[in-house]
């Protein structure tokens, strides 16, 4: 009987089995960010056990709120600061380095297919667009994981998505999981690994595979995987160049993760893209979603476009594509994050960042910010945002407010209207 | 190991996700006992008032799907600072559930069927629950009836609640 992608990783590295179906597994990677993090520091302290298992298998970042806004925030960074400093845990991105954790850590290359990585974040699950089993974990998981470096997780059950047909133009990997999300509702997929196949996936970059293994969690999986390939071998090789003789050895090698054709699944399911129209959400849950058409004279009052869904350079770019020569509208606050320093100086070079500026937005350093309400464009009472981000829960970008998710080029053809509508990339 | 012994909160929605139990703007506090004032106060649910109907309760009973969207365990805290340290529900989201028991505390999956009988029979009155972990039972109890009901718990969980949680367990044997 064959294996998929989650039972493989699962496979190599379990440590123990000590009661029925926990499986004690080894970590590869422990991700941590300042706001889930110093809580775990302060209780290991607490306990005596102030240890890491591995200096070099730990990452951290400061992303959340950055710079810090107030007093509290600031002693977030300053423990998790203090904590890297005396353990050496070198790659430490602190203000002027620092991005979104989920766009940073793949950016600089720690993410490998066949990892295991857990991270006090619910949106762990991205990671596992390179092919690893990567998932979100509460302060006591990430506590056992900075200090002994292994998890526990059930067996993994997967449900094997198909996505297939050709795409319009103007449909985007956003689209594509908000109809995902659509059709397995809020917890379709709880306690299961999403795996994403077809031949949509097949031939998306990895900037969209991330999109897309971003709002797995939205599903209530606890990651979401696309199998390792040539697009990844490619992403990843100017970190591996040393390790493998050619892309194409390290692709076989790659390859021994991928699930195998009789691998066995829980669920199926097959969506076919081809008649796929620009979405959007219009409730509280990620699974209330509309063809965007449908949502008729949405006024909003702020757009934004970040986050570890769709705050990288392709966002930016098609973002721009939109934007170019207009201006948005008088009543929107049109703000933009670029989700690391990297994008945002590429976005630079390449005159995006002004075209985002000429149209009216504000440019923010990179920052989660808005996303989660906590700084950079928090809304008032029952105002409206469109946004690129992942989460439209009630109160999520600030107490009263409504956020509709959407993509890039939705967002910013909104921001342009003043209300949510189509991109002009969209033909109908 | 906590009492798990108490009055019942209802909750008669489905999917009451971690920001509407503890919403992210008190995500910057360090200390547990701040959750306290503010657990479930952007809760949207008819004829609920986060700051009378918490007041002495000790057990959520609710809906399908409790705990999703973020992995803060700032959502067990709140519970727990409220001296909650059971819930009863359907189903929970993966990292809710958790986070519940690496806290030694109780996150407890009925039966569909259960939790309507529960809400009907229990949700207009006074009712009290105690569980006890070694029989896999729960007793639910009003003025004019009493109910048992088994529950499943997992060896491991309930090692977890038993020695106090995950971090010590990791620690002694790995
Ligand atoms: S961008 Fe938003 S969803 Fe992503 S890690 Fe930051 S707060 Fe979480």
């Amino acid at each position: 009987m064959g294996k998929t992608i989650a039972e493989k990783i699962f496979k190599t590295h379990l440590v123990d089995e000590p009661f029925g179906d926990v499986n004690v597994l080894k970590l590869d990677m422990v991700f941590c960010h300042e706001i889930t993090t110093p809580t775990a520091i302060q209780d290991l302290v607490n306990r005596g056990k102030d240890r890491v298992f591995d200096p070099k298998k730990i990452k951290a970042v400061i992303d959340h709120v950055t710079p810090a806004k107030d007093s509290k925030t600031a002693m977030q960074g300053k423990i998790l600061r203090e904590w890297a400093k005396r353990h050496g845990i070198k790659d430490f991105f602190d203000i002027g380095q620092n991005g979104v954790c989920h766009a940073i850590f793949p950016e600089k290359g720690f993410v490998r297919p066949g990892f295991t990585i857990i991270m006090g974040d619910s949106h762990t699950c991205t990671h596992g667009a390179f092919g690893a089993f990567a998932a979100g974990v509460g302060t006591t998981d990430l506590e056992v994981g900075i200090l002994k470096g292994v998890c526990t997780f059930k067996t993994p059950q997967t449900y094997k998505i198909e996505i297939v047909g050709t795409l319009s133009k103007g449909v985007f990997a956003k689209d594509i999981i908000l109809k995902v999300i659509k059709e397995l509702t809020v917890n379709g997929a709880t306690n299961m690994v999403i795996e994403f196949r077809g031949n949509i996936v097949d031939e998306m970059n990895m900037d969209q595979r991330m999109t897309l293994s971003n709002m797995a969690v939205e599903a209530g999986a606890t990651s979401g995987i696309c199998l390792p390939d040539m697009t990844t071998v490619d992403y990843l090789w100017k970190f591996i160049k040393d390790d493998y003789s050619s892309r194409q050895e390290a692709l076989e090698v790659f390859s021994r993760f991928r699930s195998d054709d009789d691998a066995v699944y829980t669920k199926l399911k097959t969506i076919d893209v081809s008649d796929l129209v620009p979405l959007t959400t219009f409730g509280y849950k990620p699974d209330n979603v509309k063809s965007v058409s449908q949502m008729k004279e949405i006024r909003l009052d702020q757009v934004y476009i970040g986050s570890c869904t769709n705050g990288r350079l392709e966002d930016l770019r098609i973002a721009a594509k939109v934007l170019k020569g207009h201006t948005i509208s008088k009543h929107i606050r049109g703000i933009v994050s670029p989700a690391t320093p990297k994008i945002f100086s590429q976005a630079m070079k390449e005159g995006i960042l002004k075209i985002f500026m000429d149209s009216g937005f504000c440019v923010t350093n990179p920052t989660c910010g808005a996303c989660l309400g906590m700084s950079n464009g928090v809304l008032a009472d029952s105002e409206v945002a469109a946004a690129t981000t992942n989460r439209n829960f009630n109160g999520r970008m600030g107490k009263g407010g409504m956020v509709h998710l959407m993509s890039p080029a939705t967002a910013a053809a909104s921001a342009i209207k003043g209300e949510i509508s189509n991109s002009n990339l969209y033909c109908e | 190991m906590k009492e798990f012994k108490g009055k019942i909160l209802f909750l008669d929605r489905s999917d009451i996700n971690t920001d509407e139990i503890i919403p992210a703007k008190y995500l910057t506090e360090i200390e547990k006992t701040a959750m306290k004032p503010h657990l479930l106060e952007d809760l949207k649910l008819d004829g609920f008032d986060s700051g009378i109907d918490i007041k002495d309760k000790a057990i959520i009973v609710t809906r399908e799907n409790f705990g999703c969207g973020s992995s803060r365990e700032h959502a067990p805290w709140a519970l727990e600072e409220n001296g909650i340290a059971v819930v009863i529900a359907p189903s929970f989201a993966r990292i809710f559930r958790q986070n519940m028991y690496n806290c030694g505390m109780l996150a407890i999956e009925l039966s569909q069927d259960r939790i309507n009988t529960i809400f009907n029979e229990f949700g207009k009155a006074t009712a009290q629950i105690s569980v006890d972990i070694e029989a896999s039972e729960i007793v639910i109890q009003s003025k004019d009836q009493i109910k048992t009901i088994e529950f499943k718990i997992s060896e491991f969980d309930k090692t977890l609640i038993q020695t106090g949680g995950w971090v010590e367990y990791a620690d002694m044997h790995y």
